[in-house]
């Protein structure tokens, strides 16, 4: 993988009517790289795709592909592959029609022989698992196999970069599961630079190379799946990569403490006074009261795949999720001890 | 008691937990035939009295031969542009916003509701020699009243809302991301809009020709103000029925309308087969 820039996002602005959905957002997408834009719905993440796309343009700010400024370039001229969450298949033309669209719109000099297309068609096919397809029509597949249909349809361009609306959205859990993994696998094989925009943080982190988390119109953190888990580098980050649980902590010469007793949590450098600590349902571990950072009683729990999860209720009315490996059912009401084993220390 | 074995049974009736097919289908049946296959019975039954040959000397006068010819070629002509205009009207209404939309929108129905008579008579002072209209096509040598373009015009008039009205509900519907995946693979908006965004419409755009094409033929009182009704020129078959009718020759009014009944059959099963291709080809709606 190369680590040239293929596409860079300068101090993007962009506002709908009233609403501002783009603060000022920069970001460089490496060439050769799967690009996961994440972000709860509002975040902009969608907006920023359609403005690298050419479908929306921005206030403000550029989009240069390569050394070229593309901010003010057609969709058409962009080169660009977009995929969208609801496939946006053409219903009247075949799967072998659809694929070849882009192909036959080009202008006649620039157009490749009739053989050179049904060439590349059938290459394409075989690449998406559809060989026996060509002559099918999109009503007569299957949600899965028609966003394979979109993305080959997209390839046939040969775009610059390939961009995916909520690529897997539309579709059910097995389904998701199979064309992630096919998703990337295409990705090694063809090396194409590839952004995709999902709220599904699984989907980000097994899937992207890098990870950008969006909120609010911002770019909060960009980084490999390692380091925004590992690192992140505020609350935001780190709620929505998972769940978590916060607590009222204080800091006090580099060391954390909850409900005045010390946590194995580093404060980083600067922090002092109250503070939230964040930490994973696996950050949590059953203790005796007297080592315990906090207690409660043991609302629900369930068990799945040789892990279990335990909501218990604390006093103060929150409830927390405990994650441990099963050792058998944990009864409800019992009263028990939390002790925090790793974590997270934000202002906020 | 031994259960009687299990045997798949042809039924005329599918099982559905809709209920009431029994009746509603016998109430259907009824309708369709009291209101609709009884009276044209009876047509068919009083021309049969002329004999085949009889049926056939009266599609052979040469006047009756002009008429129909009259009628149907200008039907055809007229609903042809009403589909094309129709369609434009229709695209500008769902497409685009602009201020007295929704007044414009309902102009579009007026010839639906006005009376043929008054649509007749005001067609007809416009397009009068010297009426507003008519003094400047005859500046220019054309003769709107009285002529066969006096007719295209009364029935592209009351053709267009059934052209409008089809198309609209399926243009609202075209989906914004098919254009945009069009855009995104290149296609230029012309392209995309042959290609795209045009094929699927194709089904609706025949309904609409149907419609206004039967509306057409069938036309009477717009018509006969703005027609001039001169034989072999410009007098369209039903005009032809009503003199025949006022002569009291029954038998030779029941043949003209047979014969306009079996062509406007065949045209129409013709346009719903094409439909039927068109939709299997490029719509599935």
């Amino acid at each position: 993988m190369g680590t040239s820039t293929a596409i860079r996002v300068e101090n993007l602005s962009k506002t709908f009517d009233t609403a501002a959905v783009l603060h000022d957002l920069s970001l460089d997408v490496r060439a050769g790289e799967l690009l996961a834009l994440l972000g709860p719905s509002g975040s902009g993440k969608t907006t920023l795709l359609r403005i690298i796309a050419g479908l929306d343009f921005p206030d403000r700010g550029r989009i240069i592909f390569g050394s070229d400024d593309a901010t003010q370039l057609p969709v058409q001229e962009r080169a660009v592959g977009f995929v969208f969450q609801h496939y946006a298949l053409f219903k009247h033309m075949s799967v072998a029609e659809n694929i070849a669209y882009g192909l036959n719109a080009r202008k006649r000099s620039e157009r490749p022989a009739k053989a050179e297309i049904k060439r590349r068609v059938g290459d394409l096919l075989d690449l998406i698992k559809l060989s026996g397809f060509a002559d099918r029509y999109p009503s007569q597949l299957s949600g899965g196999q028609r966003q394979r249909i979109a993305l080959a349809r997209a390839l046939a361009v040969e775009p610059r970069v390939l961009l995916l609306d909520e690529p897997f959205g539309a579709l059910d859990a097995q389904v998701r599961k199979d064309l992630r993994r096919w998703l990337r696998e295409i990705h090694d094989r063809t090396g194409q630079t590839t952004i995709f925009v999902t709220h599904d943080q699984d989907e980000a982190l097994e899937l992207s190379d890098r990870v950008a988390v969006l909120s609010k119109g911002r770019l909060e953190q960009i980084g490999t799946p390692d380091e925004v888990q590992e690192n992140p580098v505020s609350s935001t980050v780190l709620k929505f990569l998972g769940d978590t649980i916060e607590v009222e902590a204080i800091v006090q010469g580099g060391e954390v403490r909850v409900n005045g007793r010390l946590t194995p949590v580093k404060a980083p450098n600067g922090l002092v006074g109250p503070v939230k600590l964040y930490a994973r349902p696996w950050q949590l571990q059953f203790a005796e009261p007297d080592q315990a950072h906090l207690e409660g009683s043991v609302r629900s729990s369930y068990r799945s795949q040789g892990r279990q999860r335990i909501e218990v209720d604390r006093p103060e009315g929150k409830t927390v999720v405990v994650e441990a490996s099963d050792s058998g059912r944990v009864a409800a009401g019992r009263h028990v001890g939390l002790k925090i084993i790793g974590g997270y220390v934000f202002k906020d | 008691m031994a259960e009687p074995p299990l045997r798949p049974r042809r039924r005329f009736r599918q099982p559905s937990v809709i209920p009431g097919f029994g009746l509603t289908f016998g109430y259907t049946l009824t309708c369709l035939g009291v209101i609709v296959l009884l009276p044209l019975a009876a047509l068919v039954a009083r021309a049969s009295g002329l004999g085949l040959s009889g049926i056939w000397d009266v599609a052979t006068d040469p006047r009756v031969a002009s008429a129909l010819r009259v009628s149907f070629g200008v039907s055809l002509l007229a609903a042809l542009t009403a589909s094309v205009f129709g369609f434009l009207v229709a695209w500008v209404l769902t497409r685009y916003r602009f201020p007295g939309q929704k007044i414009v929108d309902a102009v579009v129905d007026l010839p639906f509701a006005l009376p043929t008579a008054v649509a007749g008579i005001a067609l007809a002072s416009l397009y009068a020699p010297n009426g507003l209209v008519g003094e400047q096509l005859a500046k220019i040598g054309i003769e709107a009243a009285y002529t066969p373009v006096g007719i295209y015009i009364a029935m592209v008039f009351i053709g267009l809302p059934f052209a409008v009205r089809t198309v609209q509900p399926l243009i609202v519907e075209i989906d914004k991301e098919i254009e945009e995946a069009s855009a995104t693979l290149g296609a230029g908006r012309w392209h995309t809009l042959v290609r795209v965004v045009l094929p699927p419409l194709i089904p609706a755009v025949l309904t609409g020709f149907a419609l206004a094409f039967a509306r057409g033929v069938g036309e009477y009182g717009s018509i006969i103000f703005i027609a001039g009704n001169l034989p072999y020129v410009s007098e369209i078959a039903p005009l032809l029925i009503v003199i025949k009718l006022s002569e009291f020759d029954y038998g030779g009014a029941c043949a003209i309308a047979t014969i306009m009944l079996g062509i406007s059959f065949v045209t129409l099963l013709a346009i719903n087969l094409i439909q039927a291709w068109s939709r299997r080809r490029f719509g599935y709606v």
